[in-house]
């Protein structure tokens, strides 16, 4: 075990180097200086020729990237020319809203996706089972932008049940006021993403539990005396969960890359509003960054998936 | 030898006269009036596809994207205030700038659904080149691209996306396309292996090798065949999967250049909380729209999804 993962993470290396160059290749068709933050991005383009010259921006390629690498290992991934402020620094301060939405967004996801994938797996055929197989192919086809519009428009501004900006009421003050405040504003947010976030949960379990079913592993334990329930939660269920269990490294990863969207649609001051707002005034540098920072998560997410699917799967063995 | 295959058929329909299986079109005709919901979704679908194209036709682009500041956000059904335009009604009222919604919808409409559908073709073909190529060659090859097609899987595509779309130097509809392309590709590329790898590894692709038949044939007129219903089906869903895409990145702004109305963009005016909260008109048309095409679809699609796979057919 300790075997695989240890091999796993060095294979990981090159992949990191990998992809850090590719990203750097992108960033270097951005104006000004996407790598430090340094440079005005909105100068004219003499003056902009100018700086770039003066910080040994017009350096070949690889030597710049060996420069930045040697930074970035030292924990400098540069500076955002908006917020004149170190990059890390600025993702860092959005990284807590970001975590806590997708927190409470992926409790929901599991809370709405495991009962009904179960019960629509049980009970197949059943009036249930076909109100979630229409729940299922909604949410598949909703693109999530209209979802949340509506559900603002709706639940935020014609029923004032939910407020429909922000992350925190300004008239919070106390840590209790703001932590409920806080609560009070994830709630729309995490109820839209779960909603659309179930599809594959309760495609994955109602199939397998529908196979299971006739399997004979089940026909055993029932004919041995389990009762029908037992079966379900004990034998069933964690052979059902696999799929979902092998997924489960990119949920994990998803806690801290957040939606666009959600946050630009309830202007929730997390990661995604910070690429957009980023991308507005063309702060390269946190632009550069972030999807640095988010590719590795894709990396790690693969990583962990393997792991855990290795941990509650001992049939599979990933070398 | 190919007319004793003929002859071998023809013995063969003979036989199975009195009870030959539904094929093709036969299969799929069954299945939409097995599934009254799949039969509406066509019909609804295929009533606003003909409506938009050509009622977009019919409208005039100069009039619809004619600012009058006199008729700035009209409510549905009011007639314009501006003297120049006497006369005109706004069936669901105007923008800011005393647009026609209604026009802006239908061209918008166009708009979406041309590019959504331009995106899905080239893609799925991108895809069915690259996929029939891996699952064919296996081994070296097969192992390449799926390297890179796991590569891509794990960038962030929507920021991607939105990076290439802001440092292009010359930003339009075909670069925009194209962007869109370059990031898609890969889905349908691993989703055609997959089903294009079981297909390699039956007798008759053997069979064909071993008889010595160019490897251009064998993937053109031996595995494609065996998964056309598969390509038609993912391009249905595919297709639904663009406009999201589409209608998303424009609504951030991200997507078709001003000058070219998208359903996106007409959604887009919600990111003004005043339009969100007090001038619905503006948006909910674009937004209904929007869900009631990429649901159509879809339901089309899944319809289509379970006349190819004779385990899943309701008839």
């Amino acid at each position: 075990m300790w075997k695989t993962i240890f091999r796993r993470i060095l294979l990981m290396i090159p992949q990191i180097i990998i992809l850090s160059i590719l990203i750097f290749i992108i960033a270097d068709f951005m104006p000004g200086d996407p790598f430090r933050g340094l440079v005005d991005p909105n100068l004219d383009p003499a003056q902009l020729e100018a700086q770039r010259e003066a910080f040994g921006l017009n350096d070949p390629l690889p030597v710049r990237y060996v420069r930045w690498v040697g930074d970035a290992l030292q924990g400098d991934f540069g500076r955002s020319f908006n917020y004149q402020q170190p990059v890390v620094a600025v993702i860092g301060g959005r990284l807590g809203n970001t975590v806590r939405l997708s927190l409470l967004s992926v409790i929901l996801t599991y809370l709405i996706g495991l009962p009904l994938g179960i019960l629509a797996g049980r009970y197949n055929e059943s009036v249930l089972d076909k109100t979630v197989l229409v729940y299922n192919f909604v949410s598949f086809a909703v693109p999530i932008f209209v979802l949340a519009l509506l559900m603002v428009w709706i639940f935020g501004y014609n029923l004032n049940w939910f407020p429909s900006r922000g992350s925190i009421s300004i008239n919070a003050n106390t840590t209790w006021e703001r932590w409920t405040s806080q609560l009070y504003h994830l709630i729309l947010p995490s109820i839209t993403t779960a909603i659309l976030g179930t599809t594959s949960i309760i495609q994955y379990l109602r199939s397998e539990i529908i196979d299971a079913k006739v399997s004979d592993y089940v026909k055993t334990a029932r004919s041995k005396g389990v009762p029908i329930s037992k079966v379900y939660t004990k034998h069933i269920f964690r052979n059902a969960s696999l799929p979902i269990a092998s997924g489960f490294g990119f949920t994990i990863v998803s806690l801290f890359t957040g939606s666009i969207f959600i946050e630009q649609i309830f202007n929730y001051r997390g990661m995604g509003y910070l690429f957009l707002q980023s991308i507005n005034t063309r702060d390269y540098s946190v632009i550069f960054v972030l999807v640095l920072f988010y590719g590795f998560l894709g990396l790690i997410g693969t990583l962990l998936s393997d792991l855990i699917l290795m941990a509650v799967d001992p049939r599979i063995r990933i070398d | 030898m190919a007319t004793n295959q003929d002859a071998e058929a023809a013995v063969l329909s003979d036989d199975m006269a009195a009870s030959s299986p539904p094929m093709g079109m036969k299969v799929i005709v069954r299945e939409f009036v097995r599934d009254k919901l799949a039969l509406a979704s066509l019909i609804l679908l295929v009533g606003l596809l003909v409506t938009i194209f050509i009622w977009s036709f019919l409208i005039d682009q100069d009039q619809v994207t004619n600012v009058s500041l006199w008729d700035s956000y009209l409510r549905p059904m009011a007639f314009s205030e501006d003297p120049a335009r006497e006369g005109m009604r706004f069936i669901l009222g105007t923008d800011s700038a005393g647009r026609d919604i209604f026009g802006l919808l239908i061209i918008g409409a166009r708009n979406s659904l041309l590019l959504g559908w331009s995106v899905t073709v080239v893609t799925s073909i991108i895809g069915i080149v690259i996929g029939i190529l891996a699952a064919y060659y296996a081994g070296l090859i097969d192992n390449i691209i799926m390297r890179i097609i796991d590569f891509i899987m794990i960038l962030p595509q929507l920021m991607i996306i939105i990076i290439f779309i802001t440092i292009v130097p010359t930003y339009n509809v075909l670069t925009f396309a194209l962007i869109l392309i370059v990031f898609n590709w890969h889905g349908q590329a691993r989703f055609i292996r997959g089903r294009a790898l079981t297909v390699g590894r039956l007798d008759f692709i053997s069979a064909s090798k071993t008889m010595g038949t160019p490897s251009l044939v064998i993937m053109l007129r031996e595995m494609m065949p065996n998964i056309s219903s598969l390509i038609i089906v993912n391009l249905t869903l595919n297709f639904a999967g663009s406009i999201g895409l589409e209608t998303g990145l424009s609504y951030l702004g991200f997507g078709l250049p001003p000058g070219t109305p998208s359903l996106g963009t007409l959604v887009a005016y919600a990111t003004n909380p005043d339009i969100l909260e007090n001038r619905a008109w503006v948006w909910l048309p674009a937004s209904t729209l929007i869900l009631v095409l990429v649901l159509c679809i879809n339901y089309v699609g899944r319809a289509l999804q379970r006349a190819a796979d004779a385990k899943q057919r309701l008839g």
